[in-house]
């Protein structure tokens, strides 16, 4: 939901960028924790209506969810957190820490060939 | 096609600044609350009822986060404690900038605990950290037992949840226990509080444990 505020930060990193590399950025990859809230579908119409006239026109954005992380504080095992069965991979148990989210990165920009 | 790699992140201005906050509160050992809900759950109740409950014995200031009007900041001040109003004109979530801004303009150094009541919004604000010390989450009876289910971020990132208004349970129908041990499969370390802000009933917990957590950090 908070898309906008998202696509406002990417046009002006891919912009810096292409300007760097002096080529027309096609595409870009990012990814970010499940729990960041960040629909693809949105990220992308949200980007579109931005980038109108700039550079970055027509760049199709895919995203890459990565799973949350958990530590079991029974056996300090780290496993992935699955929400329709919160427990530890190794001991079962249903006392863990969630790790932190897996930031918003922007992982890699493709560019037109010159 | 040429691909680069760029690896940067992309909300590093709110990272950067969320960090800045942090420092700034650890420094003046002052811990600092993340109020999220729906809109509607009572956050504002919540918290007028929660200065007027710890009066003379905490002294809080609030941030408070409205998408327009100062209605909610001029609640607050009604209440005896001090307040500084945001409008993010629109924005679903609070920014660690536009907290860093409003830290500064509260008296920090005559307080005891800050509370930073985010836009009502149950998906965004739990994204974006402010540099609070912890967040908490309320749950309003009439919003229904689901919402843990439906939106766990929120729920797994808090460290304390109000269920308010459970002066309504028996005219809805919400499943007090389901709702609470959904949560816990998610979080088994939160605390949860049942409370009704309008009627006090459940509300003296809470104060003791706000007032557990300034004493903590003044140790």
């Amino acid at each position: 939901m908070h898309e906008g505020a998202v696509a406002q930060s990417l046009l002006s990193i891919i912009s810096a960028e292409a300007k760097q590399q002096n080529a027309k950025p096609l595409a870009a990859r990012i990814s970010c924790g499940s729990l960041n809230g960040i629909n693809a579908e949105a990220l992308n119409f949200a980007f579109e209506a931005i980038s109108k006239g700039t550079m970055c026109e027509g760049l199709k954005l895919a995203i890459e969810q990565k799973p949350i992380r958990a530590k079991c504080k029974k056996c300090d095992y780290t496993f992935t957190f699955e929400l329709h069965e919160p427990t530890c991979d190794r001991c079962q148990s249903d006392d863990f820490e969630l790790l932190p989210d897996a930031p918003l990165m922007l992982e890699e920009i493709e560019f037109e060939d010159d | 096609m040429r691909k680069v790699k760029v690896e940067k992140k992309i909300l590093i201005a709110n990272a950067e600044y969320a960090e800045q906050n942090s420092r700034f509160l650890a420094e003046r050992k002052l811990p600092c609350l993340n109020v999220i809900s729906s809109p509607g759950s009572g956050k504002t109740t919540i918290l007028a009822k929660t200065i007027e409950g710890l009066k003379g014995k905490v002294r809080i200031g609030v941030i408070e986060g409205d998408i327009q009007t100062d209605i909610d900041a001029r609640r607050i001040l009604a209440a005896g404690a001090a307040a500084v109003q945001i409008n993010t004109d629109g924005a679903c979530h609070l920014s660690a900038a536009q907290v860093h801004n409003a830290l500064q303009q509260l008296p920090v150094n005559e307080l005891d605990l800050v509370f930073i009541e985010n836009v009502g919004n149950l998906v965004c604000p739990s994204a974006f950290e402010l540099g609070e010390t912890a967040k908490v989450a309320v749950l309003s009876v009439p919003e229904g037992d689901d919402k843990p289910a439906k939106y766990p971020a929120i729920f797994a990132r808090a460290r304390a949840l109000l269920i308010n208004k459970i002066d309504l349970l028996g005219a809805v129908d919400f499943d007090i226990e389901k709702a609470e041990a959904d949560v816990l499969k998610l979080n088994k370390g939160i605390r949860i509080f049942p409370v009704s802000a309008k009627t006090e009933e459940g509300m003296s917990n809470w104060y003791d444990w706000l007032y557990e957590l300034t004493q903590n950090k003044r140790r």
